[in-house]
């Protein structure tokens, strides 16, 4: 009863966000309607007594990741009236139309032949056994059995950001030369201060 | 695992003590926020050889009051180029995180000999915190995390420029000294083997060797501290309200009881991270109970930690002038970050060697070694980055020969 109700208003939150994604047109509105359909599925996650997952869900995608589309959004200042007509992408919009007629068609087929569809019950496959709560056998299992995929993803998370610094990096002694006296701020001296 | 409460399943009665627990807990927090801005801006006046505030009740008990009533009659202005609907979802938005991380913090329960910290409620067993996710501390983090929306919309939304610089200074501040937040959090989490607040707690019961501030070693403790204080944007990291230099910051355009609300979320979050300090560093309301019923003692002990954080806070805001912005980012990013990974590492290692029956005074010297070695090489990565720095960048107005010469003609 308690899980049929719980489901049922999150999934109306997760749906009216990621409509309110698509539909709104400024794009902070999407950015806002995206985190709460992240909260709504954390919701979903904590009723499936997922609580590790709720949180991170919560801590990267709401907190670390929409936060940096905020910023982007607000620094560059996306124009409410950027024309949609101009495809950067040449043959974008038939591809799009093509992979979300897949996507429906593939989601409608999981719910013809799947005998368990989506109702908001607990999980069917036998619950975790053996000592310890949820959160204990996922850190065993990630740092035993996972170790090599764990610590490759963050060796791909590292070379990610170094690569990013290295892209964002200044320009080099000569080219400051030529451009000298043209956009000086942001480039105070910051060290200067020791 | 989890509050008692809930183990014979839903009923009234288990409904009927959660809401009077969240009604105790809201009640708290907004009790502590009216008596926390008097306290605070008495200790300052005091401080500056003031008098303060001591016109409505006795010492001016009831300022506050008289100041949130004049604010919610003043009139609500939005400006002409705001975002109308983020500008008013924006001062909800940084209240909720405030009072929900709250929830998480035991405020009282013996947990020595053999109490476990539990109270017996019309035959339920409970703690005495709103909720014990499993989750705990992560919890504290995700909330932390939701809380630089408000501030971010606020300024974005109120569309004008002061605002904005406002609100992209602390976002980026938040955003940074989470990561220092985080990993001190972690050595908590090390060494009570739990992230739920009640078993940190627990594990913490006995004696004040026993507090993890002794336990961890100081270092996490003054890193959460420095951290704390940036992320509740508090002086000396009050750069986002910088009178000087942007008007106040992402609340400029801000009237009414909208104002108010920023503020009233200013020192939930002051509160609450005391009480969070409190809990994973000096043992929640654990303390000795000499004569009378121990559970009143731990209120008391709870209370009084409390408020020798929020004197901390208010002394720091009397005492430290602010920081520069890149001095911010410098202390975050070059200095509390590595240094709370390297003790992170280090208790990591202790704790290893501790399991494996290694020589303790061995790992803690190779520790330290491989520890001054990071050290250097990061040092050296730094001075080496500002100096490429300065030979690019450009001369400082006030350093360079033409404009020297153009005020001397």
């Amino acid at each position: 009863m308690v899980d049929t109700i719980v489901f049922v208003l999150a999934a109306l939150v997760i749906l009216s966000g990621a409509l309110g994604v698509i539909l709104a047109r400024n794009p902070v509105h999407s950015a806002l309607m995206l985190i709460m359909t992240l909260f709504g599925v954390a919701v979903v996650f904590v009723a499936q007594e997922a609580h590790f997952l709720a949180a991170v869900q919560v801590i990267v995608y709401a907190g670390a990741i929409v936060v940096l589309f905020l910023f982007v959004i607000m620094l560059l200042g996306v124009d409410q009236a950027d024309s949609i007509e101009t495809e950067p992408i040449g043959g974008q919009r038939p591809a799009a139309g093509v992979v979300a007629l897949a996507s429906v068609g593939l989601l409608v087929l999981l719910a013809v032949r799947a005998v368990q569809v989506s109702s908001g019950a607990r999980s069917t496959s036998s619950a975790l056994d053996g000592e310890g709560t949820n959160l204990e056998k996922l850190a065993r299992v990630l740092f035993t059995d996972y170790l090599f995929a764990f610590e490759a993803t963050s060796a791909l998370l590292v070379i990610a950001v170094v690569g990013a610094v290295v892209l964002a990096r200044k320009p080099a002694a000569e080219d400051v030369q030529d451009r000298k006296g043209v956009g000086a701020l942001g480039r105070t001296r910051s060290g200067s201060g020791r | 695992m989890g509050d008692p409460v809930f183990n014979g399943g839903l009923d009234l009665g288990v409904l009927g003590i959660v809401a009077v627990k969240a009604l105790i807990g809201f009640t708290f927090v907004m009790v502590g926020v009216i008596f926390m801005i008097w306290f605070e801006r008495k200790i300052i006046a005091d401080m500056q050889s003031r008098v303060g505030p001591d016109r409505a009740g006795k010492w001016g008990l009831l300022q506050t009051l008289a100041d949130g009533i004049k604010l919610i009659f003043k009139e609500d202005l939005s400006p002409d180029r705001s975002d109308r609907l983020v500008y008013r979802l924006a001062p909800y938005l940084s209240v909720a995180p405030a009072f929900l991380t709250f929830t998480i913090v035991p405020i009282g329960g013996v947990f020595r000999g053999d109490d476990d910290g539990t109270l017996r409620v019309l035959g339920n067993d409970t703690f005495l915190q709103v909720a014990d996710p499993p989750v705990g501390v992560l919890f504290l983090l995700a909330m932390s995390a939701v809380a630089v929306y408000g501030i971010m919309l606020a300024g974005w939304s109120s569309g004008s420029k002061y605002p904005l610089l406002g609100s992209v200074r602390a976002s980026a501040s938040m955003v940074s000294y989470e990561a220092a937040l985080g990993l001190s959090v972690v050595a908590v989490v090390l060494l009570s083997g739990s992230l739920s607040t009640h078993e940190i707690v627990s594990s913490q019961a006995g004696s004040v060797l026993d507090w993890n501030i002794v336990r961890t070693g100081f270092v996490p403790f003054v890193v959460f501290l420095i951290a704390a204080t940036a992320e509740l944007n508090r002086p000396p990291f009050d750069l986002v309200e910088a009178e000087q230099e942007i008007v106040g910051g992402f609340h400029t355009e801000y009237s009414s009881i909208r104002f108010g609300m920023f503020f009233l979320a200013e020192f939930m979050n002051t509160i609450t991270m005391s009480a969070i300090m409190v809990t994973l560093f000096l043992g929640g309301p654990d303390g000795p109970a000499p004569i009378g019923p121990p559970l009143l003692w731990s209120f008391f002990w709870f209370t009084i930690k409390l408020l020798a954080f929020l004197f901390l806070f208010v002394w720091l805001r009397a005492a430290l002038p602010r920081f520069r912005y890149d001095q911010l980012m410098d202390l975050g990013w070059k200095q509390l970050i590595p240094l709370s990974l390297g003790w992170l590492l280090l208790l990591g290692a202790i704790q290893i060697g501790r399991d494996e029956g290694w020589n303790v005074v061995v790992v803690v010297l190779v520790g330290f070694g491989i520890a001054v070695v990071a050290a250097g090489g990061l040092l050296g990565a730094i001075r080496v980055a500002d100096r490429r720095r300065d030979a690019f960048a450009e001369p400082l107005p006030n350093e360079s020969a033409e404009l020297t010469d153009a005020g001397v003609r």
